[in-house]
């Protein structure tokens, strides 16, 4: 799904969520243009986690609006926002850990119009090593391989808008390198990306945009290079 | 045909990674109802079959998971368990009213009269259609989970719901899928089996639970294995009437399926020790030992007021009910402070009040110096090779432990039907029925007081570190096995102390009083009452006690108390600590409400929607 040059490809205005009666997100809004990829930065327990659960229907706002691609998408199912062209990579290991790989393979072909050959194809491309193991439990794995295995869903999916929660979590530098160049490629065709990282620098890198968030309010949004410089103080308790 | 059963229980257990206790009932239940249509209502054989298995089988499976399996995601195991038994007794109750089990009905085989002739064996036309149909079923499921995109989203659905989600599919719709097609399974194997055996609500059930143990040779995962396992089963089953000779196998041949069920699951691989529990936002809190004492006092005068007052049938009443809550004391020690699931509580009471009428027919007060000692090493001959095991296997061991005793001892030490008398203790002032009221609420006093000094002592904080995280456990240097021998052996004990009192106040006992089903319902209904808590267990002890009262004057509810029961613990999907539980949490939150403090906070996660967090 391609979205016009001036609508957004992820709106957040105003919105309130959180789980039962503790609220996280104390009105957030955020901009995700269209094409470009935002690095949301912050402390632990400052909410970005809760914030990419709110993009991808996982966690419904008690308040405000989340619009996707310009459509008002409050409420809808997390099956109906893949349908609307949100890809979510959640923290952890986005895999399914006891089915092969194949078959994990097999169930991304839902959200999208490609084939499984096809698809295999795609990710065998971009991660040779994924091919050597397509009959193994995805759960028995290394970290690293279970993790290029659910990066790679963004590579098949007819996605607008990538979302990625600390990617790099309990990698090694290599690995995550590997995939910030993924990141980077599909960044560069287009795909609008709202990214959470605990290494600031790395998201930076590849951020066109970068926003900074604690306790579940936006600080500040702007230019990678300024953000850098604001930092600290986010991270040490300052308000910016 | 085992493996038909086995392979549905399998295929619900792989796409939902929830036992399903019911599934013998289902099958039941479909058979009955193909019965209804072909016999009563004269359908042609053939479209009664697809409507059954394509209409109303898969429909009463889909029911089932949006009512009641949806909300138990993410719950704890026994809390699934004691809902899908809950489920069982509910449709044996359902049965019940709708075919009155004193009716006899007869399910005709496919193709009555016609036989297959292979070499060396003559085999029936009907028991040639269960081979293949059960080769044909397993191959197509086969082929069905591990080709189809469908098939993969169901299995995947058990590891990650919330990710499945997040790649396009309902979960709750696979889940839901999963559910008709196991109930659909189920009720193709109960339709093949009832021609086999008597057209029986019980026999059915408890037959296809028989299917368990092939599942579980399939490790609840494998279908092929699964189907190995049902083979197995069978070929165990046939060969044992045909070769050994004497009384020996109508002894042994009802208790294969438990026996290989049994060996299977002590022999299982097991999994890692789990880590950490599920946050559950509140528990009941520790009573102190004024607070017992005082209600024990409490009770203690109630019990001496009725002995003085109450009418005869009172003072019956409230034995039985005081006997019933001590039984229930032990399943609050095993159950609900170490989280240990006991299946098998009422066969220790029935082997307490067995070995009491032996060795101390004149009621002395010794008796007990053996039973509890008996009992004791009963448990702990349970529990050392179950040890490692935990929650659904540990559950199924001792169904299977229970069940054994039901076909091999009780059967047998009490003969078909029969019973023996248990004689009450013999000891100053116990004499009359009001003198034995008083005994016992002194026993369930002491066991209650005991229990809730126990619960705050050192002993009582382990086992609840038990129950919340055994890898925790390990590495502060708590012998798991070592607690749960403990747990297990002291429990037994209590148990078989229970059936010495249970026996004097009831002076007669079968062993039909004991089976397994029994068991079930007892633990339901402490589920019901409370789990861990004393005043759940006795609570408890006054709906077991009561049913059978209100029965007698409401013939309705005569069939109906199975239902009632299975629905009560349905319920408890809701709330895992029972009413005692829910009614002291609102008292707790009222109080704290009205002090002006914080509101406590009770998380309740729809793991459905964002459990992925």
């Amino acid at each position: 799904m391609s979205a016009d040059a001036d609508i957004p490809a992820l709106e957040l205005i105003d919105v309130r969520a959180g789980y039962g009666r503790i609220e996280v997100l104390h009105t957030v809004d955020l901009v995700v243009p269209p094409g470009s990829v935002v690095a949301l930065l912050g402390p632990n327990g400052a909410g970005k986690t809760t914030t990419l659960a709110v993009a991808s229907g996982r966690v419904v706002p008690t308040a405000g609006c989340v619009h996707v691609g310009g459509r008002h998408v409050n409420g809808l199912p997390p099956e109906a926002f893949v349908r609307g062209g949100v890809c979510s990579i959640p923290e952890g290991r986005g895999v399914f850990a006891n089915l092969t790989v194949r078959d994990n393979l097999k169930l991304w072909s839902h959200g999208t119009s490609r084939s499984l050959s096809e698809i295999e194809d795609m990710v065998f491309a971009r991660f040779p090593r994924l091919k050597e193991r397509r009959r193994q439990l995805a759960g028995t794995m290394s970290g690293g391989e279970q993790q290029m295995l659910a990066v790679a869903r963004a590579v098949v999916a007819d996605a607008g808008l990538l979302l990625l929660d600390e990617i790099s979590m309990g990698l090694a530098p290599r690995i995550v390198a590997e995939l910030y160049e993924l990141v980077a490629q599909l960044a560069a065709d287009g795909l609008a990306i709202l990214l959470v990282e605990q290494f600031a620098q790395t998201a930076l890198a590849v951020a066109d945009h970068a926003a900074i968030m604690t306790s579940g309010v936006i600080r500040a949004v702007g230019d990678p290079v300024d953000i850098a410089a604001e930092l600290a103080a986010a991270y040490l308790g300052g308000v910016a | 045909m085992y493996s038909i059963t086995a392979s549905g229980l399998v295929v619900t257990y792989a796409t939902s990674g929830i036992f399903n206790f019911a599934h013998g009932a289902l099958g039941m239940l479909g058979a009955f109802t193909y019965w209804q249509l072909t016999v009563a209502w004269h359908v042609p054989p053939l479209a009664a079959l697809a409507l059954v298995l394509l209409v109303v089988a898969p429909l009463l499976g889909a029911v089932v998971e949006r009512v009641l399996i949806r909300r138990l995601y993410g719950t704890s195991l026994s809390v699934t368990l004691v809902v899908t038994v809950g489920l069982l007794l509910a449709l044996i109750g359902v049965a019940n009213l709708i075919w009155s089990p004193v009716t006899p009905r007869v399910l005709k085989p496919f193709f009555p009269n016609s036989l297959i002739h292979l070499p060396g064996v003559n085999v029936s036309a009907h028991q040639a259609i269960v081979v293949l149909v059960s080769l044909l079923v397993a191959v197509a499921l086969r082929v069905f989970l591990a080709r189809t995109r469908t098939g993969a989203t169901m299995r995947a659905v058990v590891d990650d719901p919330g990710l499945v989600a997040l790649t396009g599919t309902s979960p709750a719709r696979a889940s839901q899928l999963s559910w008709a097609l196991g109930s659909s399974l189920a009720a193709l194997a109960g339709i093949l089996l009832a021609p086999l055996v008597t057209l029986s609500i019980l026999t059915l059930t408890l037959l296809v639970i028989n299917g368990y143990a092939a599942a579980v040779v399939g490790r609840l995962r494998s279908l092929p294995l699964t189907a190995v396992g049902g083979l197995a089963l069978g070929l165990a089953e046939s060969y044992s009437t045909g070769y050994l000779g004497g009384d020996l196998p109508n002894l042994l041949r009802p208790a294969l399926p438990m026996f290989l069920l049994f060996v299977a699951v002590v022999f299982l691989r097991d999994t890692r020790l789990r880590a950490g529990g599920r946050i559950v936002g509140w528990s009941p809190r520790a009573v102190g030992l004024g607070e017992s004492v005082r209600w024990s006092s409490l009770l203690l005068v109630v019990a001496l007021l009725a002995a003085a007052l109450a009418p005869g049938g009172l003072v019956d009443f409230l034995s039985s009910t005081l006997a019933i809550g001590f039984v229930l004391l032990s399943l609050v020690l095993l159950s609900g402070y170490a989280g240990q699931v006991s299946l098998c509580q009422l066969t220790f009471v029935g082997v307490g009040a067995y070995v009491m009428a032996k060795v101390a027919p004149g009621g002395s007060a010794f008796g007990i110096l053996v039973v509890v000692p008996v009992c004791a090493l009963l448990g702990v001959a349970v529990a050392v090779p179950v040890l490692r095991l935990r929650g659904l296997y540990l559950a199924l061991a001792t169904l299977a432990f229970a069940s054994g005793m039901d076909t091999i001892f009780f059967l047998n030490a009490f003969g078909t039907g029969g019973a023996i008398s248990v004689p009450r203790l013999s000891l100053p002032g116990v004499d009359s029925n009001r003198g034995y009221l008083i005994l016992l609420t002194l026993a369930f006093a002491a066991g209650a007081v005991g229990l809730l000094s126990l619960r705050r002592s050192r002993v009582g904080r382990r086992m609840s570190a038990l129950n919340d995280s055994p890898a925790a456990c390990v590495t502060l240097g708590v012998g798991v096995n070592r607690t749960k021998l403990g747990v297990f052996a002291g429990a037994a004990a209590m148990s078989g102390l229970g059936g010495v009192l249970l026996g004097g106040q009831e002076g007669l006992v079968s062993g039909n009083d004991f089976q397994m089903l029994n068991s079930l319902v007892l633990l339901l209904i402490l589920t019901i009452g409370g789990a861990s808590t004393v005043s759940g267990a006795l609570l408890g002890a006054v709906l077991f006690s009561a049913f059978p009262i209100i029965a007698e004057h409401v013939s309705f509810l005569s069939q109906a108390s199975l239902l009632l029961t299975g629905l009560g613990a349905v319920s408890i999907g809701r709330n895992p600590y029972g009413i005692v539980g829910e009614a002291s949490r609102r008292f707790a939150a009222a109080r704290q409400a009205g002090r002006g403090a914080l509101a406590s906070v009770v998380i309740r996660p729809s793991p459905l929607r964002d459990g992925v967090l």
